[in-house]
Parts: C-alpha cells; structure tokens; sequence
C-alpha cells in the first residue's frame, strides 16, 4: 500500500533526501565524521567529557603489538574485542567468561589465545571495514545484561537510540534483537524497534521491518510492558555527545549494564529514520521546534527539560 | 534560501545553455536534430582541354556564381606548373591559368563540391546586366515582330511571354516566322537560347543567359544547358529553352550566369570544356560538419569531430555515462531502489550494449552466481582484502573463459562479447554481495542485486536509445542540461516513492 506524500508531510515525518540535505548536510560538518566513525576516537574523547563508556582495557594499532595482547586481557571479567570502524557489528568477538587459557563465547563455544591472536590480526588488516583500510582493535569490558529486559531480546544486548538534535534529545527508541536478527541490534535485518516514551522511558509502540508489532516475536513478551530505568541519566548522557562533538543531527547509541548503569557505546552521524515508525510519529514537528529555540538553552539541564515539556508522546 | 535560489539559477543557467547552444546548431548550422537525415553532395568537375601552340598560353573559366540553396565549397584547382589565380572580371569571378610556351595537348581540372542545402541563401546577388542587341536585317524584324507581337497578345506578363515564346519555338510545325528563325540561326540548344533572348530583349524584357548542370550522379563530359531567366515581380525566373517554366529548380546548378563567355582561351587552339558530375551519400550530420567547417565557424574547431575517427567513436560510448548516472540518481533520490555500489549499474548497462541485453543479463547472472558460491568458500580461509579481490578477479577470468567456450561448443556465438563485462567491476560486485550476505542475508543481496540489475537495465534502454545517442555526440552540451537536472535532483528533499510504502502504516493507524 502506498501513501501520499501529502499525508506523510502532514505527520511531519522526515524522508532520506530531506534528512540528508536539510539535516545532515546542514548540521554535520564532514571534518567531525572521524570522531564518530573511529570508535576508538569517540572513546576517548568520551572519557574526557566525562561520559561514562565501557571500560576501555586498551587498543592494539600495529601487528607488532598482538604477541603483548595477554597483557591487554583481563584475567577475570568477559571482554569484547572490536573493530574501531567496523560497521554493522561485523569483526565483533565477545569472550564470555575465562578460564585461564580458555576463552568462551556466548554460545559456549572455546577459543584459545592464538584464535584471539589471529583475531585481532584480521581486525588490524582491514578485514572488517568495508572499505578494506587498516584498522584498531579495541579491547573492552563486556556489557552485562540488565535484568530489566529479561525477556525483551534474544541473545544480544539491547541498545537504546537517541536522536540529539543541536544537543536537544528528540526521539528515542530502544532496539531488541531478535533470532532473525541473529543476536544483533540492527533494524533492518530483524530486530525490533520499541519507540520510547523522552518523557518517561517507557514503551510507546513497536516496529519489526517497518511494521508494527506487539509481542516480542521470540520470547512472546508484550513489548509496550517496556520501561528503560535510569532515563535521565540516559537523556544525559545522550545529550552529552553534542557537547562532545558539536555534530548537529547525532543518533547517540547508549546500553545499560547491570552494574555500572547506563554507557555510551557508540554515536552515529546518519541516524536511521525507522525511529519515526518506532515511535509512530514524525520527527519534523519537533525538529523545527528547536529550531526555534535552539539559542537560548545553554547547558545539558535546560536543553532536557525543554525537549521533555515539548516532546509529549502524543499517540 | 540562497542557496536554494543558487541552485536554481545555476541548473537553469545550464539547462539554458545547452538548449541554446542545440537550437543555434540546429537552426544556423544546420544540424539535423535526429539521425538518419541523409543528404546528397556531389562533386563537380570542370575539364579544360586545349592544344599548345608555343605561344604563352593564358586560360580564363568563368566560376560558378552564387546560388541560393546551393552550398559550395573545397573549391580547387589542379593544373600541373600553371600560374593559377581567381580574379573577378566585370564583376564575374573567374579562374585563370597562364602559362609560357605550351605544346601538345593540356588538361586542366577544377572541381567544386555542392551540397543541397535548403537553408543557404546566397551573399550577393547580381544586378541584371544588359547586353547590346543582335544586328538583325529587315526580314529577320519583320519576323521578330510578327512572333513577339503575337506572343505579347496571348500573354498577360513577361512570364507568360516568354512561356508562350518557348512554346513556339518547340512546336514540331512551327508558324513561318519561327520557322525563319531556326532555319537560318538555329542549329544548337546554345543558338535557341541566344535568339530567345534577343526576340525577349525586342520586347525590353529583363532577361539573362544562364549555363546549367544538372546534379545527377555519372554524369561525364557533359556540356552546360543553355537557360535563361526573366527577371519579373522582384524575382528571377528560370526557363527551360525547350518546356518552359521550371517552378522548383532541383538538382539544377547554375554555373555560368549572364552574357559573359564560359572559356576564354588565348595562345591555344581546340581549347574545350566539359563538365563531370558525382554523387555521394553522407549524413547530414556530416553535410552540416562541411558546411560549417568551410564557414569557419570557431565552434566547431573545439568540437569533438576535430578528433581521429577512432577517438570519437570512444567519445560516443563516455558520453553516454553521463546518461546513466541521471537514470541511477533519478532512481535512487526519487524512486529509492536500493542498489550495491553506486555506479557499478552504469557499467554494467555499458557492457549490456556490448553483449545486448538478454544474454548480457544471462552472463552476468552466471559469473556472479558462480562467483558468489565460490567467494563463500574463500571466506572461510579468511584472506586478507586485497588477496581476496584478486583471488576474486582470477576465479571471474576463469568462470568467463569456462562460459564462453562452453556456449560457444553450444553453438551460442553471443557468449564471446562476455568479455566486454569490465571484470574488476564484476570481482567487487562479488566480493560485496558476498559482504551483503554474510552481514544482512540472502534477502538483502536480492534486492541490492536486483535493484542494480533494474537500474542497469532501465540505464541500457535509456543508453541504447538512438535518439539519446545520438544528441549526446553531435550535442556534447546537451550534457549541460543532464548536469543541470542532476544539480537539482541533488537537492530535492522531498519523499522518496518507496517511503510512501515505508511509511505507509504511520498513516494507516491514524
């Protein structure tokens, strides 16, 4: 079924040209990009504004510095190792638990050093990066679930989305994997998209390959039953990453651990429009109300404040 | 807003131009907007023969004058160890020829080359030039009044007149006075047209001589019709000595025109003229090519005919790129098909015209699917990027090799243009496929794959279409305007059709 256009701009909903010319273009000058596409560079510059992130055990840059990486590991806690710009959870390897010498993953399976040795080698040639340029690998604390979404998502680790516009959090929504999203957090292969509620943190509707849903369609879960805690830590953690970057139109991905609470794991300079289904509204509306007003907020507090009088759920 | 507003302006300043630029070539220049318009040129030779006699040898030709809707140029002379030079005689150009102490029989050629051309209209034209008329005694006046008398009464005009005149003389039992006339002054075309135009001049009538060639192919040693014209009602009307009027002057070349001589020869004896006449075929394009690189026209000397044959016709195929990556950007902004790699569709539409469409697609289908199942394998001994590609690209040239000589022992010829498919593209399209797969499903790698091939397609008809062709390579700045409509589809920012369906159940629930 197809709609008028008429009627999507009346819903105030934003399209990928609109986005791309009147947002992006506008607002994310191209020199910041690195900051966000290098996830190594938005760690550390995280670290210095104060945003909390996973904890950082360290990165290894040249081939040389793989047969050292034991020293790298912890000896104890589950760690993840990543590619700094690795899209789309590619090159991801996540070490559940050790045992001396034996490293397991999620799913039981157990690795030895050299497997993790030769990890990190294909990481440090490129092999995940699309483009095939040579890359880092950052070595970080694993996130541990948080019991709040027992129930939500298979597998993997929920992660919530946040639209900041001009510092401003506009829109949020949290996304579940799925086991047709195979463990990962990514729209468009599966996972569902739970539009959340600026205001409270809570449930607004559901969205699984742009449709809505109601039930989590593994688990069965009712998935408006949804309530993030420590939502103003989030928003301000979220809105922290403009201050940070000064990249106008930022989608702040942000996941909660069960013991350190709320972290910033990654910030993206071409957010995804889904959100809007997530949500079942547009985003326009309250981009523009921003617009208005962008000037006369200066810090974190007031700019949140102004989007949670502003940005009621109105479905 | 500016911007916006600069935007506009820039896109419809170029748009402007090149539509400008096409209207001017096709209008001034001549050139034809579709293909296929042929045009006739053809090729005039004039042949002078004479006997040297040893005297200084001095030879005068009177040139070809004027003509509206005839176009002439590479006009040349060639004549071994002759003075030659053109001079305008009592406002006539001629060709002149002098050389000392000639013997034995010469030659002298000098050739024009013609082309029809409805839109010339000739620079100058001459004022009528009257000559003395013929001494003539009482008998042969008593005859010319009685025709002309006679003429006049049954006549309303100078046309009609001369018409009805024509007309007596052509009759096979003419009346006594003609009859006067042919037996003592008549014994060629040339002596009908000469004593036509002294009994028009009895009647003041404003009258000239002409000789004319008719342009038809194979003619050889052919001698100049006699005509003449009247001038009448501001205009001058060409007869035919033997019918009349000739309304539409066709494939009629005026050569010699007033009463001045066709060949002057001094120092020579059996000094002759004969005319030869050949035709060919070349486009339009080509027709309006000539013209305008005879008028020296500066735009064409920057124009891509300056460049060898072997380069424009490469030429060709580049500016049609540009087509297709309007064809991509209109598909991905407006309608949002998703396509793997930006313009890798662009050239694979390329290699479509190459291989036509349908076995294109097959081979295309092939190697890729055969690439895709073998990559998978390669992915498991995971290789490094550039080792992969190239492993890629190896597997691409075998799988091409295999196909063709398969088909080709299939008694399918077409097979062999498979290497018209760039294969560095076909590697890269493989490896990110096979990327595609591994990271967001089979399902994804069918629509990027097939969105690709849509657009390839849809680029292949656009690309193939002869009208497209053919204005991209006579109209390089037709260019202009795609680059125009680019700039601003660049900056719509409007919906894309497929958010219409995206979206769709936002609507749905209100």
């Amino acid at each position: 079924m197809i709609i008028f256009p008429s009627e999507l701009k009346k819903l105030g909903i934003l399209g990928m040209n609109a986005r791309n010319i009147d947002y992006i273009g506008k607002c994310n000058d191209r020199k910041l990009y690195p900051l966000v596409d290098d996830k190594l560079q938005t760690k550390q510059l995280a670290t210095q504004h104060g945003l909390k992130t996973p904890e950082f055990f360290g990165a290894v840059e040249y081939q040389g510095q793989i047969k050292n990486i034991e020293d790298l590991l912890p000896k104890k806690s589950g760690f993840v190792i990543k590619p700094a710009q690795g899209s789309g959870g590619k090159g991801i390897l996540i070490i559940h638990k050790r045992e001396n010498d034996i490293f397991y993953k999620p799913s039981g399976e157990s690795l030895t050093l050299i497997d993790i040795k030769r990890h990190t080698s294909n990481i440090l040639s490129g092999l995940y990066s699309l483009c095939g340029k040579d890359d880092v690998a950052i070595i970080e604390k694993l996130i541990e679930f948080d019991e709040v979404f027992d129930g939500f998502s298979f597998e993997g680790i929920p992660d919530i989305r946040i639209i900041i516009y001009k510092g401003y959090p506009v829109m949020a929504m949290i996304r579940l994997s799925t086991s047709m999203s195979d463990g990962k957090a990514n729209l468009h292969q599966g996972a569902v998209g739970v539009g959340i509620d600026i205001l409270t943190g809570k449930a607004i509707s559901a969205v699984q390959y742009d449709r809505p849903i109601f039930h989590h369609p593994d688990t069965g879960k009712e998935l408006l039953k949804l309530e993030v805690p420590y939502w103003e830590e989030i928003l301000y953690l979220a809105c922290g990453s403009y201050d940070m970057t000064n990249l106008g139109y930022l989608g702040a991905d942000i996941v909660l651990d069960k013991y350190e609470g709320p972290m910033l794991l990654e910030l993206n300079a071409r957010p995804g429009l889904t959100i809007q289904i997530a949500n079942s509204q547009g985003i326009i509306h309250r981009l523009s109300m921003i617009d208005e007003v962008s000037v006369t907020h200066e810090n974190i507090q007031q700019r949140i404040d102004f989007s949670l009088k502003n940005f009621k759920n109105n479905v | 807003m500016t911007s916006k507003l600069q935007i506009y302006l820039f896109s419809f300043l170029l748009i402007f131009i090149a539509v400008a630029t096409m209207a001017y070539k096709v209008k001034y220049l001549d050139f034809p907007l579709f293909s296929g318009e042929d045009k006739s040129i053809f090729n005039i030779e004039a042949k002078i023969k004479f006997e040297g006699t040893g005297e200084n040898a001095f030879i005068s030709l009177a040139l070809n004058e004027e003509q509206d809707e005839m176009f002439v140029y590479n006009e040349s002379a060639s004549s071994l160890n002759y003075g030659y030079t053109t001079a305008q005689v009592d406002g006539y150009k001629r060709a002149e020829w002098a050389k000392r102490h000639i013997r034995g029989t010469q030659t002298i050629y000098y050739s024009i080359d013609v082309i029809e051309d409805s839109s010339y209209i000739s620079q100058k034209t001459k004022k009528y030039i009257s000559s003395k008329p013929l001494d003539m005694n009482s008998i042969m006046t008593q005859a010319t009044i009685a025709i002309m008398d006679d003429a006049e009464i049954n006549s309303a005009d100078d046309l009609s007149m001369t018409a009805k005149l024509i007309e007596k003389f052509a009759k096979e039992e003419p009346t006594q006075a003609v009859g006067l006339f042919k037996r003592r002054y008549i014994h060629s075309d040339n002596d009908l047209r000469n004593t036509l135009v002294t009994l028009l001049k009895f009647k003041n009538v404003q009258v000239r001589r002409l000789g004319v060639l008719k342009l038809k192919d194979g003619q050889k040693n052919v001698k100049l019709t006699p005509m003449l014209e009247i001038f009448s009602k501001n205009r001058w009307q060409l007869f035919d000595i033997h019918t009349g009027k000739i309304d539409r002057p066709e494939n009629l070349f005026v050569w010699q025109r007033g009463g001045v001589s066709l060949l002057d020869a001094e120092g020579v004896i059996n000094s002759k003229v004969s005319f030869s006449i050949s035709e060919n075929a070349i486009s339009s394009r080509r027709a309006a090519l000539l013209k305008s690189s005879a008028s020296e026209i500066s735009l064409m000397d920057f124009s891509l005919f300056i460049l060898p044959n072997e380069s424009q016709n490469a030429f060709k195929q580049l500016l049609l790129i540009p087509i297709g990556a309007l064809v991509v950007v209109l598909l991905r902004v407006l309608i949002g098909v998703k396509t793997s790699g930006t313009f890798m569709s662009v050239l694979i539409a390329m290699a479509f015209m190459q291989t036509q469409l349908i076995p294109g697609l097959i081979m295309f289908l092939s190697v890729v699917s055969l690439g895709l199942i073998v990559r998978s394998y390669l992915s498991y001994l995971n290789l490094l990027l550039v080792a992969r590609i190239s492993a890629v690209l190896i597997i691409v040239v075998g799988i091409m090799a295999v196909l063709a000589v398969i088909a080709f022992k299939l008694g399918f010829e077409d097979a062999i243009t498979i290497t018209f498919f760039p294969m560095i593209i076909l590697a890269w399209t493989i490896e990110r496929m096979s990327i595609v797969w591994e990271e967001d499903g089979a399902k994804e790698v069918f629509m990027q794959g097939g969105g690709s091939l849509i657009v390839a397609v849809l680029a292949y008809f656009v690309m193939i279409n002869p009208i497209i062709q053919f204005w991209t390579f006579n109209f390089p700045e037709f260019l202009l305007a795609v680059l125009g409509v680019i700039i601003l589809v660049g900056r719509y920012s409007g919906y894309r059709l497929s958010e219409l369906y995206r979206f769709a159940s936002m609507v749905k629930k209100k």
